[in-house]
């Protein structure tokens, strides 16, 4: 072969190396193809119009047509009135979600371990994962049954004790409440889950050796069983604050209504309403990428610190 | 469900525990027992908790049965969840498998640029204009792509891919089977309970799926049940659902609670095989260790 030639190959090996290994590989990227494509179209390309937060979007100019205007949108919503109320209702309503959620799932899963009633365990088990799996739109009919203030379960109660019916779902006092006692009605059983995964993972002997050494139950609950959630209890918590921002947007959407606006909407809800419903694209675009920018920075240090002190982390 | 012991004090645990659980099962009950009783309500009763079999009226019911718009939905929610389930599965198989393969060059990009999808969301309004921009509003494309793919499921998925015994994907590649015989014929029978499990997350995400609906669909028509159960419940359009004669037959909230127990119905008929399967599902992808 002329040395020139062998040169120049020897120099695009690596290349030559790398094209020859991913054809090899062709029929599993041609495979991959669809989900990528997905990925790259559902996106990545919402990333690439996330721009128009820093431009004055016109739907005739489209999104690279349209004019820059800096950070304007995001000086209007930190300086708007808006700004503090969303902020405060989304951490408001979060907090009490995680702080009211979590002992109920912890006492749930104490209770399902420790029981002798084997019946009543699975029973118990069926009937509290079932609203887990209804739809935010059925909870909310089922709330509507308990709460409304001419039917509801819960009114005809207080009108028989003499007393004012509330309006649950339209009282600026009672719709925070209302929220976040019905996301524990919903998901306290599906969250016991994975704590009795932790309680059943504890070597029994540690129980029996506890037991003769005369522990009571209390005790060995105390003792034991607690300590063997920790690990998972901090996981749960650091993940639910790494996406703390998430208030729950399915929710507030079905069940809140103008009259408690002040206290219901939260940066998802408004976002909405803004950019699908005023068409202030724009302005929605900028205060979604501030919550995503956000979120991004909780959850990565969220996940940091499960790594550290749990040694699992969510990915 | 452990052993007894007889200490007085060991007894009063037991009893609170038991009872901890009764109120767990009242607490979750009571609702929806309510809901159905509500349902059966006659004219010139008020609900109760009680309500007398002799009483109960299924008139609200039969007011819904017959409502053409209602069978739409159901049809429109059908198609949704069985063809999201089908593309989804599809995606998300199709993704995960090679994804699985540790050989494959480029792998820990690709991995890394889906996961990032996972961590960081460009938010609805940009999500909305891609669905705009590519002619799919009021389209039932619209819903079934845009959550096609869940990174969750996906990972799921390729942790238990790269859990099958490697040796029976290579005797198959011995014997002449390229990658996609490899993955249909050796790796998805052995995949059932996962498949299972991750088709019947999607199914039920899309069952329950009011949202992108609404987002996304304009034309009344196509709106699948919650959408239209939402609207029963508000008030708004009810006169499309049901007509001015159902308002006669039966008191509103008996209409309203009438609906909401036909479609959690289906919902409690699979109710069975998605407790098996998803409990198994919540810890096979709980964490990573």
């Amino acid at each position: 072969m002329n040395p020139a030639i062998a040169k120049s190959l020897a120099g695009r090996d690596g290349l030559a190396t790398l094209l020859r290994r991913i054809w090899r590989y062709r029929l599993l990227y041609l495979m991959l193809l669809p989900g990528l494509l997905y990925f790259l179209i559902f996106r990545y390309w919402p990333l690439w119009n996330a721009q128009i937060a820093f431009k004055d979007f016109q739907p005739m100019l489209g999104v690279w047509g349209s004019p820059w205007v800096g950070l304007q949108h995001f000086q209007d919503f930190f300086s708007s009135y808006y700004f503090g109320q969303l902020l405060a209702n989304t951490l408001i309503i979060s907090v009490a979600k995680i702080a009211l959620g979590i002992p109920p799932a912890i006492l749930l899963a104490i209770a399902l371990h420790e029981t002798s009633r084997r019946f009543l365990s699975r029973i118990v088990q069926t009937m509290s994962y079932l609203p887990h799996f209804l739809s935010w739109v059925i909870v909310y009919g089922i709330l509507l049954a308990m709460l409304s203030p001419s039917e509801g379960l819960i009114n005809h109660g207080l009108r028989a004790l003499g007393l004012e019916p509330i309006p649950f779902l339209t009282s600026t006092a009672t719709f925070q409440p209302v929220v976040v006692l019905s996301e524990v009605w919903k998901e306290t059983g599906w969250s016991a889950i994975l704590f009795l995964a932790a309680l059943l993972s504890i070597n029994p002997a540690l129980y029996e050796a506890a037991a003769i050494d005369g522990a009571s139950r209390w005790q060995q609950v105390r003792h034991i069983s607690l300590p063997g959630l920790m690990d998972v209890l901090v996981l749960v918590v650091l993940l639910k604050i790494g996406s703390i921002l998430d208030a729950g947007f399915h929710q507030i959407f079905v069940l809140y209504s103008l009259p408690v606006y002040s206290v219901g909407d939260i940066i998802d809800t408004w976002v909405y309403r803004q950019g699908i419903q005023n068409f202030q694209f724009s302005l929605a675009t900028a205060v979604g990428l501030f919550k995503g920018l956000i979120g991004l920075v909780l959850i990565v240090v969220a996940n940091r610190l499960a790594r550290r002190f749990t040694g699992s982390s969510l990915y | 469900m452990r052993k007894r012991s007889l200490s007085p004090s060991d007894r009063l645990f037991e009893w609170s525990i038991d009872l901890f659980l009764v109120g767990v099962l009242v607490v979750t009950l009571v609702p929806m027992w309510y809901v159905l009783m509500v349902s059966f309500l006659p004219f010139g009763k008020s609900p109760s908790l009680f309500l007398a079999p002799w009483d109960w009226s299924f008139e609200a019911y039969a007011q819904l049965i017959f409502q053409p718009t209602i069978w739409r939905a159901a049809l429109n929610s059908l198609v949704l969840t069985l063809g999201g389930v089908a593309i989804s599965l599809t995606l998300t198989v199709m993704a995960a498998y090679p994804l699985s393969r540790r050989e494959l060059p480029g792998r820990g990009l690709i991995v890394g640029l889906i996961l990032f999808t996972f961590l960081f969301n460009a938010g609805l309004i940009p999500t909305f204009l891609v669905v705009k921009d590519l002619g799919l509003l009021n389209t039932y494309w619209s819903v079934l792509l845009n959550g096609a793919v869940s990174v969750y499921n996906l990972l799921v998925m390729k942790t238990f891919f790269q859990s099958l015994p490697e040796s029976l994907e290579e005797a198959a590649r011995i014997d002449g089977a390229n990658d996609w015989q490899v993955l249909w014929h050796v790796v998805l029978p052995l995949s059932r309970p996962i498949l299972l499990t991750i088709g019947l997350f999607y199914g039920v995400a899309n069952w329950n799926n009011f949202f992108e609906p609404i987002l996304f669909l304009s034309d009344r028509s196509l709106m699948p049940l919650p959408v239209v159960l939402r609207d029963i419940l508000t008030g708004l359009n009810v006169a499309e659902y049901v007509e001015g004669t159902a308002a006669q037959a039966a008191p509103a909230e008996a209409l309203k609670m009438a609906a909401v127990v036909l479609i959690t119905l289906p919902m409690l008929l699979v109710y069975p095989w998605i407790q098996r399967y998803f409990t198994k599902g919540v810890l096979i992808g709980s964490v990573k260790e």
